[in-house]
């Protein structure tokens, strides 16, 4: 197919959008950490951001959407981008250049393993969290878009839905995070429930809002056409994260008062949601799947909290919980109405597309904390994943980083 | 000399200042500090549920001032920062060596 100029617009727009969403992370995560490790926290998304642009156009984007391999993995084909070049490709957004989707997919993979970082903050080691990111890319995320995305992946063959990336991006970060927070441990001071107060709730807000902005080149952009079907997913997320801000902040409400972290936190729980639905829903379903996202993912916060796991800023209970009800909501509420790649979900009589929802949680969630497990092992025993005591009491700014992010007596 | 040291709510440092004005006393450091007495601590909200901060935001006026003038000042101060409610502050004297202003190179009382 020849190039179509308006697709290929729209596709590096979304594919610049999604970009800022990692600074957007970085930002969120930064201010909610004390402010001896605001700088570690915002260098590990940064760091994150250079670290998978560079891999995935040496080998990452080969491993997920190069030609399949029994299912599993792509092949080794388009290493270094050989053949990924100005022409579209045969098999994926076939209206624009092969290296507009490729880059536009580089950037998903990088927010994936950003989000992870915010499990472990303010007493991982740098280096290791760097190795651990660049195994788990390799490990985890490639096989996992490989299987939902990539042609012939086996998921996709059979028929689970996810549109921008519930499972891939959501599922598999959030349930990563959990594992991996649990292999480092708590903060000192977590236990003897130590304040830890959020040193810039501005600057997590002002993450929130380049979340949301550029969550409109995830979601819409993921229609890979501009036109309708990026409309109506640009309107379905819009609708979930204001259905999700509102809902949470009337549950801090009803606890006490209304909380701007409150209402930032549901905006992204309810985007991260809606990003496995956008494209398979009509928009006035991003109402239910919007509440229904603030709903679980605070009371998966309260249960986290309560069990005593540090897993710090929440990945689990925002990404890896809203992305669960993500895809099961894809299966309620799909229909071959909004996008006829798609399928019918429950409501429209179609029960089998619950199952095959439920196979792809299951999937994810087994594969990526399993995986997520084995490497964390991995850079532990050779490399160590903590920080010493002191290293640590002294802040991850000054001893992983020599800098500070507020310096100087002089004003 | 003797240099008080003032304990405050910070809504209270604009009506201490005024009162220490009135007294004849221009000067003053006031620094931004943090602590508690019995008043206890501040009950935040996380994204879900609560943290409790034990330290309390005040300000410290420091203001030094000539012996006889001691207990004008105090009483100037306390009312001016009492509400009547816990957490109103505390205020602490300290006997002063000596004392220099910069500009002029003057000692002693001469220079506060």
């Amino acid at each position: 197919m020849p190039v179509n100029a308006a697709d290929t617009a729209w596709l590096l727009i979304s594919a610049a959008l999604v970009m800022l969403m990692t600074p957007g992370v970085a930002l969120f995560y930064g201010g909610m950490v004390r402010r001896k490790n605001i700088l570690s926290t915002i260098m590990m998304s940064f760091a994150v951001l250079a670290l998978v642009g560079l891999l995935w156009v040496l080998y990452g984007y080969s491993l997920s959407f190069g030609p399949d391999k029994w299912g599993i993995i792509g092949g080794l084909d388009w290493v270094g981008l050989r053949t990924v070049g100005q022409e579209p490709s045969s098999v994926y957004a076939t209206t624009v250049p092969h290296l507009a989707f490729m880059i536009f997919q580089a950037m998903f993979a990088i927010i994936t393993v950003a989000l992870i970082t915010g499990a472990v903050v303010e007493r991982i080691k740098f280096s290791s969290l760097f190795l651990f990111s660049a195994l788990w890319l390799t490990v985890v995320y490639c096989p996992i878009a490989h299987w939902v995305w990539g042609s012939g992946g086996w998921l996709a063959k059979l028929g689970a839905l996810d549109f921008a990336g519930g499972a891939v991006v959501h599922i598999s970060a959030g349930v990563s995070a959990l594992a991996l927070a649990i292999l480092v441990g708590p903060r000192r001071g977590f236990r003897e429930k130590e304040p830890m107060e959020p040193s810039n709730i501005p600057l997590v807000v002002l993450g929130a809002g380049l979340l949301w902005f550029g969550w409109f080149g995830f979601n819409a952009g993921s229609a890979l056409t501009s036109g309708g079907l990026a409309a109506s997913a640009f309107v379905t997320t819009n609708t979930s994260a204001a259905a999700a801000a509102t809902t949470w902040m009337i549950l801090s409400w009803i606890y006490r008062r209304p909380t701007l972290l409150g209402v930032a936190t549901g905006a992204v729980a309810g985007l991260a949601a809606v990003t496995p639905a956008a494209g398979f829903v009509s928009p006035m379903m991003g109402i239910p799947i919007g509440i229904g996202a603030a709903v679980v993912c605070y009371y998966c916060m309260l249960l986290r909290t309560r069990r005593g796991i540090d897993e710090s800023l929440d990945v689990w209970a925002v990404h890896g919980m809203g992305g669960t009800w993500g895809v099961l909501a894809t299966g309620i509420f799909a229909s071959v109405a909004v996008n006829s790649a798609g399928a019918n979900g429950l409501l429209m009589g179609n029960a089998m597309q619950l199952l095959k929802q439920l196979a792809g949680i299951g999937t994810v969630w087994v594969f990526a904390f399993g995986a997520t497990w084995v490497l964390g092992k991995l850079v532990d025993v050779t490399m160590g994943l903590r920080v010493s005591t002191v290293e640590e009491t002294v802040g991850l700014d000054i001893s992983q980083h020599g800098e500070r992010a507020y310096g100087g007596m002089l004003r | 000399m003797k240099k008080i040291e003032a304990i405050i709510r910070e809504e209270k440092l604009e009506a201490v200042r005024k009162a220490l004005e009135t007294s004849g006393y221009l000067g003053m450091t006031v620094s931004e500090v943090s602590g508690h007495g019995r008043q206890g601590g501040l009950i935040l909200q996380w994204r879900v549920g609560e943290y409790k901060v034990d330290f309390l935001p005040k300000l410290k006026v420091e203001v030094v001032v000539l012996d006889e003038d001691v207990s004008r000042i105090l009483n100037a101060i306390t009312a001016a920062a009492r509400t009547g409610e816990m957490g109103d502050g505390k205020i602490f004297v300290l006997p002063v060596e000596d004392a220099v202003r910069v500009r002029t190179g003057e000692e002693g009382e001469n220079a506060i």
